[in-house]
């Protein structure tokens, strides 16, 4: 009888642990209130779900790897390159002052070519057409340096893109590739990042799947990782056929994921698992 | 050509302060132990040995292996007992040294 108590008891302050520890895990969470008509209440960073070690390398900015591409793009430019003779500087002057606020509006509506463009092909854009230099390939050190080191220029302020007028067909299709599955494994991306967000997958947190902190420094491979080179690899997991990079699905899916995330502070180069 | 390495330390430095030290420099680290899309070993690139001087005496160093991570990080403290620079280098398994320098003024 007595060992039957000091079982149930030890069980009772077992539950009453996991209880707490869930509690602590939830508050600990800070995010900001979500506009209305929002599909969370609450807009997290993927920075809430990280361990302490990998804020902490994200918080320092000498520490944190991420900065080192920032610094390569820094001298890149003020680099000339291509046939007009210009640099990134002979146009836009100093970054920190031309470039603040650009990057948290991405993806944005071009009239010219009558889509929306993410920040990638904006560089590219830039270098093709202005510099008539050699655009650089998607996954390369030198565009993703670049493309933080532009959004860097926006650390801390919230993103901010437009889904009305000519995007909302974008956002709709973004939505739409959202909350459909995929692949072998019949996963939207919905079913863990919008339902199942906080919780446990095998022994990793599943986030909000947010892209404030993109391109981000992914520890598993030790360099930054573009936004859609995350989603490739997102959709590999749940054994689809990936879109490709820079597709158009891919881009209404930025531009969606990004309005999902609306308000949050831009946190590139974050440091994620 | 390799990127400059990042490296934090206080400007001045009280006589006998013990100092913070942290640097970070960008690397592949490769361990030797991948491989390619065709199945040949990628070949070990890291570096092998981090050094620091003071005014020509050694303050710190270490010997890094082919397990740890790219862009390798290295803090440590030193004993500050006169103005005077610090000397860094990082050397490559192919003999390329990746050399920074720091100065530190005593506070009056």
């Amino acid at each position: 009888m007595l060992q039957r108590f000091v079982g149930l008891a030890a069980a009772g302050l077992a539950s009453a642990s996991v209880a707490t520890c869930a509690f602590a895990q939830e508050t600990e969470r800070k995010g900001i209130p979500a506009p209305p008509g929002h599909v969370f209440k609450t807009i997290i960073s993927g920075y809430e779900f990280r361990s302490k070690e990998t804020r902490a390398l994200q918080d320092d900015d000498l520490e944190n790897p991420g900065f080192l591409a920032v610094e390569r793009a820094a001298d890149v430019w003020k680099k000339v390159e291509g046939t007009e003779g210009k640099s990134c500087m002979s146009c836009h002057g100093q970054a920190e002052t031309s470039m603040k606020g650009v990057g948290a509006a991405m993806p944005k509506w071009d009239d010219k070519l009558k889509k929306p463009v993410n920040l990638e092909q904006r560089i590219n854009i830039c270098r093709t057409d202005h510099m008539k230099a050699e655009p650089w390939k998607f996954k390369s050190q030198e565009l993703t340096d670049m493309t933080a080191f532009v959004r860097y220029q926006s650390h801390g302020m919230p993103v901010t893109v437009k889904s009305d007028g000519p995007m909302s067909p974008w956002f709709e299709r973004g939505k739409a590739i959202y909350y459909t599955r995929f692949g072998q494994l019949d996963l939207a991306c919905e079913s863990c990042h919008e339902r199942n967000n906080g919780k446990f997958m095998r022994a990793d947190f599943l986030s909000q799947g947010q892209t404030n902190g993109f391109p981000t420094y992914r520890l598993r491979d030790q360099r930054l990782v573009p936004l859609h080179e995350r989603f490739e690899g997102c959709m590999f997991d749940v054994r689809a056929e990936p879109f490709k990079p820079l597709s158009d699905e891919f881009l209404a899916l930025e531009l969606y994921v990004a309005w999902r995330g609306i308000g949050l502070p831009v946190e590139t180069p974050a440091v994620r698992n | 050509m390799a990127d400059k390495p990042r490296i934090k330390l206080p400007k001045e430095a009280a006589k006998g302060e013990v100092i913070q030290i942290k640097t970070l420099v960008s690397h592949v680290m490769e361990s030797g132990q991948r491989k390619d899309a065709q199945g040949k070993a990628i070949p070990r690139k890291i570096i092998n040995k981090f050094a620091c001087e003071f005014n020509g005496k050694p303050v710190f160093s270490c010997a890094l292996e082919p397990a740890i991570s790219a862009n390798p990080y290295v803090q440590f403290s030193a004993k500050v007992d006169e103005a005077g620079t610090f000397k860094f280098s990082w050397t490559d398994d192919d003999g390329t040294v990746i050399t920074a320098e720091e100065k530190i003024a005593l506070k009056a």
